[in-house]
């Protein structure tokens, strides 16, 4: 195999992987603030990919503008689902609340049916199709911007959970929702904001994607389930080890679509997953008791 | 006292069943029936499995695909007899689920879950890819119907009273189990996997027990299903269905067998009667399950008897005054 395939390959799966990171990292902020595994996660992805469609094409939005409305859209839903459906329930079994994120995947998914269609859309890439010549590889231009957003997200993230005082306060409510509560947290709206954070991040995801993969109102579903197997490969509860799983997961991916076969690339991920969860459960980059906040 | 009325509620259930045909007024109902009762078969392993063990499965639609595939294939391509296609079925389901279960079942909560999920996807894709042996997306075509003894079930209404059978013979089952040592070993391992343990129950094993027998539940469904049906096709068993059977036990009560075969009724029945609204159909499945479970957090099974207990103190009360 020659190097520039193999660059390409890697390119390819650091793309695809910083988008599963990406849905990942949503799925770790609300588990930790709230413990619930979030089903509805892959959904924020989507919206974020079809509004910015819509507000492009239907509503003849420029570009930058309907992506900034299209991420907007998907954060006030992240926040009307936490108020509408997640806030009521709080306190039944976690089962409960899988199968109320379940609800609310099937509802996101049934409203972008009825109001968009069946139909698979294409977003215009941000700057142009004309692919840069690295090294003998062949890099389409989105694939820098997916890149440098994610790690600019990342970057910001970081920020914000170490550096601002909302962040610590999530923290916090990560680390025990009770005590956060008696040094006057105020744990529900920091709920309420994890879910939008979560929507937010997932649907930049989204819309990032959305130029290299195509967007309908289906694609939630599989980019959950490997956003879900990335937070797991990276450490439940972690949200950069998450990040990091994504990426992982990704190039393993396009690697295993590239040697072996690409009808088999998704089996690939979760056959891996398989194999990490039987030798080493806790992930990764999995921290098993010290929890430093 | 618990096991008599469980045993009464089975015998009602089981002449509601066989009653239910002469009430239909046609073979659609009873095809929504039919299936409804393999929904049920796979929905009772799973009230075994999340509700009394507490081990959470996403894969069983994989178990359920296994059975009807094989049995598909074995009958089909290789031309082996519709029984013994069948019985190869659920023996392939009950060994690839006691390799599934041995490592998967030392995790646990959302690892469980997660290695579930991976399992029943992977399946799911196989089903998918495998195009020489299952067909593909397109599907597996030309399954003989089932027959039983040699004669073939030509009929809608025999083949519904065959399955009809076999779940009440699934519900009679668990029932027994739930109500022997191992029921009350489950019991304990639910509440507290360290004290069963300290009480020396050997917990690995029991759990091994549950997953295995709650697939191999799966994998009679899944026959049945290839043999009636005559077509099967890989979407019928992808995660969504995992899911489906999930929010089937949990909607009807979990630890309630009763309450998961009333769950699996009610999400057949529910897209039949929302399809009427068309477009919207999707949606309001999606609302309806969430409103069920913000109002209804103990399923239908809890909900029923909160209105009994309800009903009795104001009988009661009544009967005082």
């Amino acid at each position: 195999m020659d190097p520039s395939s193999l660059l390409q390959y890697l390119i390819t799966g650091l793309t695809l992987g910083s988008t599963y990171g990406l849905t990942a990292l949503g799925f770790t902020i609300i588990f930790n603030t709230t413990g619930v595994i979030n089903f509805a996660q892959g959904e924020f992805v989507m919206l974020g990919g079809m509004m910015s469609v819509y507000f492009m094409h239907s509503r003849g939005f420029s570009e930058p503008a309907a992506v900034v409305l299209a991420v907007l859209g998907a954060t006030m839903a992240g926040a009307l689902v936490e108020r509408l459906a997640i806030r009521p329930v709080r306190d039944c079994p976690t089962i409960n609340l899988i199968i109320i994120t379940i609800g609310v995947s099937i509802f996101i998914r049934g409203l972008a049916m009825l109001l968009w269609g069946k139909d698979t859309h294409v977003l215009e890439p941000f700057s142009g199709n004309q692919p840069i010549m690295f090294l003998g590889a062949a890099i389409m231009p989105q694939a820098i911007w997916v890149l440098v957003i994610s790690l600019f997200l990342l970057g910001a993230l970081k920020m914000f959970f170490s550096g601002t005082i909302h962040g610590k306060a999530m923290l916090a409510c990560s680390f025990d929702s009770k005590a956060a509560s008696l040094v006057g947290i105020g744990v529900q709206r920091m709920v309420l904001l994890s879910f939008m954070i979560s929507a937010l991040v997932g649907a930049v995801g989204g819309v990032i994607l959305a130029p290299i993969t195509m967007t309908s109102y289906d694609v939630g579903i599989m980019l959950g389930l490997k956003g879900f197997a990335a937070c797991i490969l990276g450490g439940l509860g972690n949200p950069f080890g998450a990040a990091a799983g994504g990426v992982i997961l990704g190039v393993l991916e396009s690697f295993g679509a590239g040697f072996v076969s690409s009808a088999y690339k998704d089996a690939l991920a979760f056959v891996i997953l398989l194999i990490l969860l039987f030798v080493k459960p806790s992930g990764l980059f999995g921290l098993k008791d010290s929890k430093r906040v | 006292m618990a096991y008599r009325k469980d045993m009464i509620w089975l015998a009602f259930f089981f002449g509601l069943l066989m009653l239910a045909p002469a009430l239909l007024p046609n073979n659609y109902y009873l095809t929504i029936l039919i299936l409804g009762c393999l929904h049920a078969m796979n929905a009772v392993g799973l009230c075994l499995l999340v509700g009394h063990a507490g081990q959470i499965s996403l894969g069983h639609a994989g178990f359920y695909g296994l059975g009807a595939y094989t049995s598909s294939y074995l009958s089909t391509t290789v031309g082996l007899s519709v029984g013994l296609s069948m019985l190869s079925g659920v023996a392939l389901t009950v060994v690839v689920s006691i390799l599934v279960g041995l490592p998967s079942l030392k995790l646990k909560g959302h690892y469980l879950a997660m290695a579930t999920l991976g399992f029943g996807i992977i399946l799911s894709i196989l089903f998918t890819e495998t195009v020489d042996i299952t067909g593909g997306p397109s599907g597996f075509v030309g399954i003989p119907r089932l027959s039983l003894f040699g004669f073939e079930l030509r009929k809608d209404v025999t083949l519904y009273r065959a399955v009809a059978v076999m779940l009440c013979l699934i519900v009679w089952f668990s029932f027994n189990l739930l109500h022997s040592r191992v029921g009350r070993a489950l019991r304990a391992l639910h509440t507290s996997e360290r004290a069963a343990e300290a009480m020396g129950v050997d917990i690995a094993r029991y759990k091994l027990l549950v997953f295995v027998l709650s697939a191999a539940f799966s994998g009679i469904a899944g026959v049945l299903y290839a043999h009636y049906l005559t077509f099967i096709a890989p979407s019928s068993f992808g995660f969504m269905f995992s899911v489906e059977l999930i929010v089937m036990v949990v909607l009807g009560g979990m630890i309630s067998v009763p309450g998961a075969i009333v769950g699996a009724f009610f999400v057949t029945v529910l897209p039949e009667f929302l399809r009427a609204f068309e477009n919207i159909e999707v949606l309001l499945f999606g609302a309806i399950l969430i409103l069920c479970m913000m109002f209804l957090p103990d399923g239908m099974a809890g909900g029923w008897n909160r209105l009994w207990s309800w009903g009795k103190a104001r009988l009661s009360g009544a009967a005082h005054e």
